[in-house]
């Protein structure tokens, strides 16, 4: 949209307050893991940390297993990214450069259990894993993204797929290649960048998890970041120093992930949000 | 292309048997669960018919309804905002100005941060005594709050925590906004109009589907907040933010009573399909197709 000179600098001052009001709790965050809790209560609040604590982190990451949180974590963020990048592009494969007879009507139908409130299917899958004897374990957290990696991710890589012009699996079929040749070979090539997309959003999505970890896991050594920072909280109630520091360690490989992929994150979201 | 049909399925067959194993089946035992009084504790297990919904809906359960009406003023609270807000930061960005990579790098940033550490973030900023809302109202004169810890500001200001995470939704108004051709602006040039005309005769018409989009993934999502009533405020002060989701919980998971709490879910589900449907229902009169006219 063009805009006038005045009407410009404006939305500049606007944009320039807006993005100051959703950076504050980042800095309050920061300032916060690095003060001693004295200075943390003082009023008015103090911006710059005198002198830097920087032992609060060491501090909150050895009064919980941290590091074994963080290990847990990772097992159950690469289960879950091999499962979900493997059976959701052949997924999408399947309802996208495959002709059959039903194709749109069952991509329909699967489609439609993203509106479907995780609370309703909660309770069964629960007793279910529980039956077979695999509560407590990683396996409810990690199975299920082997079975398609959620309608998002498929639906996501379908819109991708459905772009790559029909010529290019013709000539492949002229030179005799099936199926499986072009998934490997052409098609999954040339969605490079909607994989990345996948991956990235599998990654935060399960790193961020809370109610699943909250849910199938029980024994202590096995809690995930995110399961260990609220405990952390429940114990140190009030030491905000260390729980800032905590949450910032927390927060911080999301934010790299973020920033590394931060391109492959806008457009993809652009990518599910346009074309439904 | 011979053999469609075998090929097709087998290459979707993960995702069909993932449908079945993890949506549809679990959905069908949920409904038969919440026709039972199963209880983990209960050496026993009966079907008594209706009797869960007669339960929740005979005012015997106050807290359920409780529970629904913090959660559909959570809903009717954060929808509006988190659509009106998303939308104007994404007019914003759309702007082409310097930098504008960058801004819309810090607006969606937040999107990312772990529901729990942003939880904790945000209980610190809005520490009614130490925190940095209060001692910034205070500073220019304004009546601090109590925020999470009265009943009355409680569901509000779990608004407002969420709203720290509008990114994704300001992105995809970004996207509609980016879509809209640029000789529809002009023509409004040629006419004389201003920002408010363009506004309001073209942007605004233009991006009714991404409106759409948003309000439903909005509504769906806002009905199914959880990790907040969890991590910040543990539906209280005075089940003031028992959210429904959290009471299904504590329910099913800590008082063990599943089959009842199945039969919450079930309503949930009711409800949540009812107004999508409204919603949808409701787009034919105000959400704009290209092409196709108002469809």
């Amino acid at each position: 949209m063009r805009t006038s000179r005045p009407a410009m600098a404006l939305g500049y001052v606007a944009l320039l307050v807006v993005s100051a009001l959703f950076l504050t709790p980042f800095v309050w965050l920061i300032r916060s893991s690095l003060m001693d809790l004295s200075q943390i209560f003082t009023m008015p609040p103090e911006w710059i940390p005198r002198p830097f604590q920087w032992g609060n982190f060491h501090k909150a990451l050895t009064y919980l297993p941290f590091g074994a949180y963080f290990l847990n974590t990772s097992i159950i963020v690469i289960g879950t990214l091999v499962g979900t990048v493997l059976t959701s592009t052949i997924a999408a494969f399947g309802f996208s450069r495959i002709q059959w007879k039903g194709r749109d009507l069952v991509f329909a139908i699967l489609l439609s259990s993203m509106m479907l409130p995780t609370a309703v299917t909660l309770i069964p899958s629960f007793l279910g894993w529980q039956m077979l004897g695999f509560y407590d374990t990683y396996y409810p957290l990690i199975v299920p993204a082997f079975f398609g990696g959620g309608m998002f991710n498929i639906f996501l890589l379908r819109q991708f797929y459905l772009t790559i012009p029909r010529d290019f699996d013709e000539a492949a079929v002229v030179d005799g290649a099936g199926y499986f040749t072009i998934y490997f070979k052409i098609i999954l090539p040339l969605s490079r960048s909607a994989v990345i997309v996948v991956a990235l959003f599998t990654f935060l999505g399960t790193w961020n998890d809370f109610m699943g970890p909250l849910i199938y896991l029980k024994s202590d050594q096995l809690f995930t970041l995110a399961l260990g920072l609220q405990m952390f909280q429940g114990t140190y109630t009030a030491q905000w120093d260390l729980l800032m520091a905590a949450s910032a360690a927390v927060v911080l490989p999301c934010v790299i992930v973020f920033l590394v992929g931060q391109r492959y994150f806008l457009e993809g979201i652009t990518l599910t949000g346009l074309k439904g | 292309m011979r053999k469609g049909l075998f090929y097709g399925l087998l290459f979707t067959a993960p995702a069909i048997v993932g449908f079945l194993l993890f949506t549809l089946g679990p959905m069908i035992a949920s409904l038969a669960l919440s026709l039972t009084d199963y209880n983990v504790f209960k050496a026993q297990t009966a079907w008594v018919g209706l009797d869960n919904y007669i339960r929740l809906f005979g005012g015997e359960d106050e807290l359920f309804y409780q529970s629904l009406g913090v959660t559909f003023y959570f809903v009717l609270l954060r929808v509006p905002a988190v659509i009106i807000i998303s939308f104007a930061v994404a007019l914003l960005l759309n702007m082409n100005v310097r930098g504008k990579s960058i801004f819309r790098t810090i607006i969606y940033l937040p999107s990312i941060v772990p529901a729990v550490a942003s939880a904790m973030i945000w209980m610190w900023l809005l520490n009614p005594d130490l925190g940095l809302l209060n001692s910034a109202l205070s500073a220019v004169g304004l009546p601090t709050s109590n925020w999470l810890y009265a009943e009355n500001s409680v569901v509000p200001s779990v608004v407002l925590t969420t709203l720290w995470g509008i990114g994704g939704t300001v992105i995809i108004f970004l996207a509609g906004l980016s879509g809209i051709p640029k000789q529809y602006y002009e023509a409004i040039d040629v006419d004389g109009g201003g920002w408010y005309s363009k506004l309001r005769h073209i942007t605004i018409p233009m991006v009714t589907p991404t409106i759409f989009f948003n309000t439903i993934m909005t509504i769906i999502g806002s009905f199914q907040v959880f990790n907040e009533a969890y991590i910040l405020t543990e539906g209280g002060p005075n089940n003031r933010s028992l959210f429904y989701v959290f009471y299904l919980w504590r329910t099913g998971f800590r008082d063990t009573e599943m089959g009842y709490a199945s039969a919450l879910a079930w309503v949930l589900f009711v409800i949540i399909l009812f107004f999508t449907y409204l919603t949808f229902r409701s787009s034919k009169s105000w959400v704009y197709y290209e092409g196709g006219g108002r469809s």
